[in-house]
């Protein structure tokens, strides 16, 4: 009998592939299969007609939108439409300002995009980040709390282990922004 | 003793036509009880009898059936003779319409004078799912218009799936000095001017829920039209409504509403603006959060509200529902008041089994949980093991594409029926389902009343074995004594519907979607189901034939829906035809047709024969 259990798609070849280019690039399609985590299975279509006792004759329709179906009432589907895909909220706070922010990390690319977001949300100047000294040319450092409890530097880890781990955002001003630069 | 032996359609209160027809020419013969006629006459009398021996016991039966309050015992009491019949009338204080066609509004306000709480229902369930053309009726307006004038002292109205008219709201509002609550499940045509005549002139409201309906904006703050002084709110749920209120209007009026314990909010109010609210109103037993959301920007000056706090000093909160937006980050917030929780709705709120566990951990005492299925098999087994006296299970798709692999399965299902078995009511869409997952529910949970599964994917079979679902569903007839509501769906043949018409002897209301494989499925089950009262099916192959069979019944249940079936006009109108108190409406949704073909069938008893406000696209067959 045709197996009912299709082979998933999950040999992850990305994971494994050499190439050149700044860690944090094609975050999109890793967030992809991460997604699958959860105890997903795959459909099993083969065994429809499995010539049991009053089995249908006619194949199931094709799936084209069907009115009603599933059962769930427009003000539910509707609602839930409204509000998106879970965004990753984390709060951002910088010494001296008198206010935090909270910025949904789902919505940058990179640590590129994310720096340049914070410098215009702050009005300052953060730096080029560099493995070995950090944000140096800045007397500001963007770090993070993670799920540990510890403080890190933004830019240490890849960008799609940063957006899993990351708790709040910190941007660090003088002194305690260099001492975090040695790499954690 | 009955009264009649004749099959006779009796209406939702133990009416038959003929009892009617005797109170009606009883009444208008003469208005007074002093009317002099034949003593002692049998059951051929239409006119009154002297009184005056009766008139004693009349009121003690008066004061005793005061006492009696459940419907079907008042209709119990009604049919004992006339005098229990009249007496009943005028002590029947709580009116229930489980169908508004089913009985008009004089009738209904002739019989019984002294109602102070009205039930109505309207359209059938199917038209929450686009199934019903919209403007097909279910209209407030005669019945309130009636109840205007004969129920001056009116208290409740309770309406589902109707269309209620901002007039309507006005009347309702002017007509009644006592009114006290309103509650509106799935209705629609009103907006916040009706609204707020209600908030504004009904001085004694208590309850104003909104549930599920369609609310329009039509500018109007209707919440600032409740009176400045103390209110004698108890009950304001608003979660429904899709713009926003004036918060600080809705802030005051918490203010000043010293007896409320039910507040259900809507996505507009804010965080910051719900932990206003429930610091000044610790009393609430019943939540609706509103937003539950992140905000972009928070004053850092004053730190964020100390949300655990504020909920840890509401120490009666036993429901919790809302979490429009919720950030996932604040629900330690709701860790304090967790253990206390009867009642937990997350099914608007798309968090993970992570997320879950953190609350579910501590709800011991819960009773009802709604959830989406975002929190996946690995949720549901984390409630499986807390939840151990869960009695009403809902498990909604955040995603209800039919091509998509679901979070839940089977696995989920196993768990919660080995961890809660006291579950009574289960609701549970999934992408995959095993008979044996089923059967294993309907072993482990013996209570149950009500079980609804609906696998997304038509005509989906057992995903392990292939077999149809057929003897999951048997089974769950065949072990669940108490079952009186089942919805079925997967791979079905008529052995299915066997079973249920074998087992399924209690069962009131069944839903049937793509299932089956002829007329036989439908015939078990008009032929076996002895107490089904509500029948909806929708593209299910079920013809003429099955539709006979049916004729000795249909006089004992609210209404039958079939739609996309493979019904004939002919046939539809044969039936009504065999029973002229059966409304047969044949629904066109889409333009002229000349054929035969039904596309939807409505079909209901009524003591008042065809409605007069029937659209154009309804055919009453005759």
């Amino acid at each position: 009998m045709e197996n009912k259990v299709a082979f998933e798609n999950d040999l992850n070849l990305k994971d494994t592939e050499l190439r050149l280019g700044l860690p944090g690039r094609e975050e999109e399609e890793q967030k992809a299969l991460v997604s699958c985590k959860n105890n997903k299975r795959p459909l099993s279509e083969a065994s429809e007609d499995c010539g049991t006792k009053g089995s249908k004759e006619s194949a199931p329709p094709a799936k084209a939108k069907i009115v009603g179906w599933p059962p769930i009432r427009s003000y539910r589907k509707n609602s839930l439409q409204e509000s998106d895909a879970s965004g990753i909220y984390v709060k951002v706070s910088m010494d001296g300002a008198p206010y935090l922010r909270k910025i949904d990390l789902k919505v940058y690319n990179g640590y590129s995009e994310l720096l340049k977001a914070l410098e215009n949300m702050f009005k300052l100047t953060i730096g080029q980040y560099n493995e070995r000294e950090g944000y140096k040319g800045s007397e500001f450092a963007p770090t993070y709390e993670d799920k540990d409890g510890d403080w890190m530097l933004v830019g240490d880890v890849p960008w799609d282990m940063f957006m899993t781990s990351c708790k709040r955002l910190r941007i660090m001003k003088g002194s305690e922004a260099r001492g975090l630069g040695c790499g954690v | 003793m009955r009264v009649n032996q004749v099959e006779v359609p009796r209406d939702e209160n133990g009416s038959s036509i003929l009892d009617l027809a005797r109170a009606d020419i009883a009444e208008s013969s003469t208005k007074t009880r002093n009317c002099a006629a034949c003593p002692g006459s049998g059951s051929g009398s239409m006119e009154f009898q002297s009184p005056y021996p009766d008139q004693v016991l009349e009121n003690v039966l008066e004061n005793v059936l005061h006492f009696l309050t459940a419907r079907r015992d008042r209709n119990a009491a009604s049919l004992v003779c006339k005098s229990w019949y009249r007496a009943e009338a005028l002590t029947r204080s709580e009116l229930f319409i489980g169908n508004c066609y089913a009985v008009s509004p004089r009738r209904a306000t002739s019989r019984f004078t002294r109602v102070r709480s009205v039930a109505i229902k309207g359209k059938p369930r199917f038209a929450d799912f686009d199934l019903m053309p919209i403007n097909w009726g279910a209209l407030f307006s005669p019945w309130v218009a009636a109840m205007a004038k004969a129920y001056p002292w009116l208290e409740k109205v309770y309406l589902k799936r109707m269309t209620v008219t901002d007039e309507d709201l006005v009347l309702l509002s002017e007509s009644f000095p006592c009114f006290k609550e309103l509650v509106l499940v799935c209705c629609d045509g009103f907006g916040t001017s009706g609204l707020a005549a209600v908030a504004g002139r009904c001085r004694q409201l208590r309850v104003l829920d909104l549930v599920e309906s369609e609310v329009d904006d039509d500018d109007v703050e209707w919440l600032s039209y409740f009176p400045e002084s103390q209110t004698h709110l108890e009950s304001l749920v608003f979660d429904c409504l899709q713009f926003a209120v004036n918060f600080d209007a809705l802030e005051k009026l918490v203010a000043r509403s010293p007896s409320l314990k039910k507040l259900r909010l809507n996505g507009s109010v804010t965080t910051p603006q719900l932990y206003r609210l429930i610091t000044q109103a610790p009393q609430l037993t019943h939540l609706g959060t509103g937003s539950f959301g992140a905000l972009e920007a928070v004053a850092a000056g004053d730190q964020e509200p100390d949300y655990a706090s504020a909920f840890a000093a509401c120490k009666s909160l036993v429901c919790l529902s809302g979490f429009r937006e919720i950030f996932p980050d604040y629900l330690p917030a709701i860790y304090p008041v967790c253990t206390s929780l009867t009642s937990l709705n997350f099914s608007y709120a798309n968090i993970n089994a992570e997320h879950l566990k953190s609350v579910i951990c501590l709800c011991h005492k819960l009773q009802t949980l709604w959830v989406l299925d975002s929190i996946c098999d690995e949720g549901l087994q984390a409630v499986a093991a807390t939840c151990k006296d869960l009695r009403e299970l809902r498990v909604f798709p955040e995603n209800p594409n039919e091509d998509v692999e679901g979070p839940v399965s089977e696995v989920g299902l196993q768990a919660i029926s080995e961890g809660c078995n006291k579950l009574q009511s289960i609701l549970y869409f999934c992408q995959r389902m095993t008979n044996a997952a089923v059967v294993a529910m309907s072993k482990n949970c013996p209570d149950l009343v009500v079980f609804r599964l609906c696998i997304i994917g038509r005509y989906r079979p057992d995903a392990v074995t292939g077999e149809p679902m057929d003897e999951g569903f048997g089974a769950i007839v065949m072990n669940c004594k108490k079952l009186t509501r089942l919805a079925v769906s997967g791979l079905l043949t008529d052995r299915a519907f066997s079973y249920i018409g074998k087992y399924g002897k209690l069962v009131r209301t069944l839903s049937v979607a793509f299932a089956g494989d002829t007329d036989m499925g439908l015939k078990y089950v008009l032929e076996g189901c002895h107490n089904l009262q509500k029948l909806e099916i929708r593209d299910s192959p079920f013809g003429n034939e099955a539709l006979h069979s049916g004729l000795h019944h249909y006089y004992n249940m609210r209404f039958v829906w079939m739609s996309s079936c493979k019904l004939t006009r002919h046939a539809c109108q044969e039936v009504a035809r065999a029973l002229p108190h059966l409304v047969v409406e044949v629904i066109r949704s889409q333009g002229e047709r000349n054929d035969d073909s039904v596309e939807i069938l409505y079909m209901y008893r009524s003591l008042d024969g065809p409605r007069s406000d029937a659209p154009q696209f309804v055919t009453i067959m005759q």
